[in-house]
């Protein structure tokens, strides 16, 4: 039913992987995600979903190795292997109304998911800078296609190894001490990073969208797994979200939640063998 | 696979021969598990009648001409005939007699609360009170022996030519399925539409596996299956495809989409860590069996809980969290006992297996530790004041009682209410408190043409055995609509 059609490693522990799941590719929108579930007994992974194509039905993913289920689906499903679960897409879409220039910044995994949504804002008419950054040169991906898909790209590598040295924050702090014009940021990537960009873009008043990557489990309203609080709200990220106002978004909140489950998630990963191998390659 | 059932061996009434009822006997005890035992398992805690029990309760049913159950049962099932058949050894006779009413009778004979309904109405409490005959435990007896002892019932079944009609039906709980399996049977061809990545709805996410074997849910969706219904999981209608886009495809719509939407109380702290909605935590662990310790959804380990509220959900997550290992787990309810609106059975298999109640009792906060973990909550006590408008004594605080108990796990079980998702997809579908699909309460038909609902979805929270009616009700006016040559039916007036 979900036919893994296409896998590649793009750096060290990231995967790109296209899946045949036609309803999901036909609804896609930008900024919309959807859930994978490997096998009958695995949990439900939400993943945005980087890239679509209603014609041949197929969707793309780009994922980060980082715990027992995607450690199990990059490392042990192969191409024409199919996957138990491909729900979505989940979400409420990016808005790409036309405002002039957006400055959208993808930051290490987040570059996938900022594919569509610079196609889909220039599509309506803006004037797209994408800012892309990285750890290192070697950790690059899809820096070719976010070119395409902007009317300017700037990378940015933590150790200079590439492009401009530091972080996508001084990348976007340059633009605006350049006075380049900017009517809104979108900012994808970890919640670190995330909250630095929003923190930096506050007193600027430039209105900035960051997409919220909480624990969810169902991932259509259901279970309130995904809540945080956002301005004087408790808002769901999997169905009012991911996208937020990154100046209402309760930081410390979202940060505390994303614990919860640390404990058990290791042990999740020692009860794994495919798991516990990689772990292993990756120390040697 | 079908056996020889010695009817006289097991007491009951012979071919030809009259029954005598034995009404003066005590009403017999299901065999349950150990307490011991199933704290340490998540199978079914009351294990069912054997043949010899059901047959011994069935000859206490007297059979009555004008049943008072029948008209307390809210499908109406013919309870005096399907006794009868067990009485007389036809146990898969008496499933196919209740076959007729309710496309669920393994789960209905496992989760309704008989106690409140076809069980209240028995004659048998007016002389042996307390002592109604044990109308939900032979309902799940003979559904359960046809399960083990007939195959190929679907096709057995007798079904309509086929139509050509087709009608998509939204959410595979109770009111999904039924509706499913009698349009079916009716000769149209079904579409049945599940966002999540099995069937069953609350069936499969909310009741536990220890109330409700989810091989017994499966078993069910099977055989609506057999019937011939198209069943599509992973299926969010409203996102996976627009619903009018569903609209322009099919000939009528049938949404039984529940009510999932976990209600809070917007008190603070509830986003702490360890604060969960009802919903998160029976998700976990039934439909993500977190309980297993080989999945991959992990849950935390609870070692003291507070559950809030007293209804099914409340009483279902203190007993899973017993199970979890909890060393203490409480109840804390605004009201008193007498207004629980929780199971009988469970209420009492919760204080056999040591959940806590904490009675007239409210929380007002939460309170968390440095790293975002609940650590405690503070309550204030209660006391009943005048009844409100469900006639239940309305709670009033009483004052300067707060107090602090100390926990690491707050499970919120205050209900739940309908998902927007569909009536915000699908312009002109008028709603009561923003999620509550308004229908006809004859036609099931909503203020959008062609668009049916029932189930949790126009009631808000209720029960299994009122979703199953609305789906088999709903089915009846569906299929009158799309034999319409005019299909100009009336905008209902609602
Ligand atoms: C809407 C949404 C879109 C996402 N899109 C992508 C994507 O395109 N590519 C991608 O690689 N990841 C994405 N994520 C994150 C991804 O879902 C998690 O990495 C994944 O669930 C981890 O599962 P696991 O079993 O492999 O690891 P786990 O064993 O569950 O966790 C391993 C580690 O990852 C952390 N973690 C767990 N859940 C998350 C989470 N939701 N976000 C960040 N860290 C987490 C844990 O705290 C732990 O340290 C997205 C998350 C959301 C909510
Ligand atoms: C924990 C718990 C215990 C309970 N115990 C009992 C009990 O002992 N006895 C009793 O009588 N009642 C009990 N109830 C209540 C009972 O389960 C419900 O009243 C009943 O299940 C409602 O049936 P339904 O078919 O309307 O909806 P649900 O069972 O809620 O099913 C709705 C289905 O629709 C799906 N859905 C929703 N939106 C969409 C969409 N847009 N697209 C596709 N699919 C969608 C959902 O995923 C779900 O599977 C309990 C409820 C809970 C939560
Ligand atoms: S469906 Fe429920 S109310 Fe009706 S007879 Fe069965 S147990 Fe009783
Ligand atoms: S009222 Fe009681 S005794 Fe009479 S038919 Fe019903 S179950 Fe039997
Ligand atoms: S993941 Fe369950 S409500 Fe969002």
């Amino acid at each position: 039913m979900y036919r893994i059609t296409g896998k590649k490693v793009l750096a060290t522990g990231v995967v790109e992987m296209t899946i045949e799941a036609p309803r999901v590719a036909k609804a896609h929108k930008p900024g919309q995600f959807l859930m994978v579930m490997n096998r009958e007994d695995s949990e439900r992974v939400p993943l945005t979903i980087a890239d679509s194509n209603p014609e041949t039905g197929e969707v793309t993913i780009v994922f980060l190795e980082v715990g027992r289920s995607t450690i199990e689906l990059g490392e042990e499903f192969q191409v024409g292997e199919d996957l138990f679960a491909v729900l979505g897409p989940l979400g409420t879409p990016t808005h790409l109304d036309k405002v002039g220039t957006v400055v959208v910044i993808g930051g290490g995994l987040g570059v996938a998911p900022i594919y569509p949504i610079c196609k889909g804002l220039r599509a309506t008419g803006n004037r797209v800078v994408t800012i892309i950054g990285y750890r290192r040169k070697d950790l690059m991906f899809w820096d070719d296609k976010l070119r395409s898909a902007s009317d300017e790209l700037i990378v940015t590598t933590d150790d200079g190894s590439f492009g401009m040295k530091g972080f996508v924050s001084d990348a976007l702090k340059k633009l605006h001490d350049e006075g380049r014009p900017m009517d809104r940021v979108v900012a994808i990537g970890p919640p670190v990073m995330m909250r630095a960009v929003a923190e930096l873009t506050r007193p600027w008043e430039v209105p900035t969208t960051v997409s919220l990557n909480t624990i969810m489990i169902d991932g259509t309203g259901m279970c309130g797994g995904c809540r945080v609080g956002i301005g004087d709200e408790t808002k769901f990220v999997c169905v009012d979200g991911p996208d937020f106002d990154g100046h209402k978004v309760h930081w410390d909140e979202m940060f505390a939640r994303m614990k919860v489950y640390q404990k058990e998630e290791r042990e999740a990963i020692a009860s794994s063998p495919s798991c516990r191998l990689y772990f292993e390659t990756l120390k040697r | 696979m079908s056996e020889t059932i010695d009817i006289a061996a097991l007491g009951g009434v012979k071919e030809g021969e009259k029954k005598r009822p034995r009404s003066k006997d005590r009403r017999l005890e299901i065999a349950c598990q150990s307490v011991e035992d199933r704290l340490k398992n998540y199978d079914e805690v009351a294990l069912g009648y054997s043949p010899a029990e059901a047959v011994a309760e069935a000859m206490r049913c007297l059979e009555c001409p004008k049943p008072r159950c029948v008209v307390a049962c809210p499908v109406h099932i013919d309870i005096p005939t399907f006794i009868g058949h067990v009485s007389r050894g036809h146990f898969v006779g008496a499933a196919e007699d209740i076959r007729k009413y309710n496309n669920l009778p393994a789960v209905c004979g496992r989760v309704c609360p008989q106690e409140n309904l076809c069980e209240a109405a028995c004659i048998i409490n007016d002389t042996n009170p307390k002592n109604p005959i044990a109308i939900g435990r032979l309902e799940r007896f003979s559904a359960d022996w046809q399960f083990g002892h007939s195959e190929r019932r679907a096709d057995s079944v007798a079904k309509a030519p086929a139509t050509g009609y087709k009608v998509a039906v939204i959410g595979s709980g109770p009111a999904g399925l039924s509706c499913s399996a009698d349009l079916a049977k009716m000769g149209h061809t079904v579409h049945l539409f599940e966002a999540l990545h099995k069937a069953g709805g609350v069936l499969m996410y909310g009741i536990p596996e220890f109330r409700l074997p989810k091989a017994i849910v499966q078993k069910e969706v099977e055989y609506v299956q057999a019937l011939g219904v198209q069943l599509e999981c992973n299926a969010v209608v409203g996102r996976t495809m627009p619903v009018q886009e569903v609209l322009d495809e099919f000939d009528a719509l049938f949404v039984a989409s529940g009510a999932g939407y976990p209600n809070m109380m917007g008190i603070p702290g509830e986003n702490l860590n360890g604060v969960y909605s009802a919903n998160e935590f029976l998700t976990r662990v039934n439909l993500m069996k977190a309980w297993k310790s080989d999945v991959g959804t992990p849950i935390r380990k609870p070692r003291r809980v507070v559950v809030v509220g007293a209804g099914f959900t409340a009483f279902d997550v203190v007993r899973i969290s017993l199970r979890l290992g909890a060393e203490e787990a409480r109840i804390v309810y605004r009201r008193s006992r007498e207004e629980m609106p929780g199971r009988g059975e469970e209420i009492e298999h919760a204080l056999e297996e040591g959940a806590i109640f904490t009675l007239l009792t409210n929380p007002v906060r939460y309170i968390g530790d440095d790293n975002g973990f609940v650590k405690a909550v503070e309550v204030q006590k209660m006391e009943l004041g005048e009844p409100d408008s469900s006639g239940r004594r309305r709670p009033v605080p009483v004052r300067d009682s707060n107090y602090i108990i100390e926990c690491d796990t707050v499970v919120v079980s205050i209900g739940q209410t309908p998902n927007v998702l569909i009536p915000s997809n699908l312009p002109g579908l008028a709603t009561r408190w923003g999620s509550v699909i308004k229908v006809n309460r004859e036609t099931y038909m909503s203020t959008v043409p062609k668009v049916f609902a029932g189930g949790d979805a126009i009631t808000g929270a209720a029960t299994v055995i009122l979703a199953t009616r609305a789906g088999r009700e709903a089915a009846r006016s569906i299929d009158g609509y799309v034999r319409d040559p005019n299909r100009g039916w009336y905008p209902p007036a609602v």
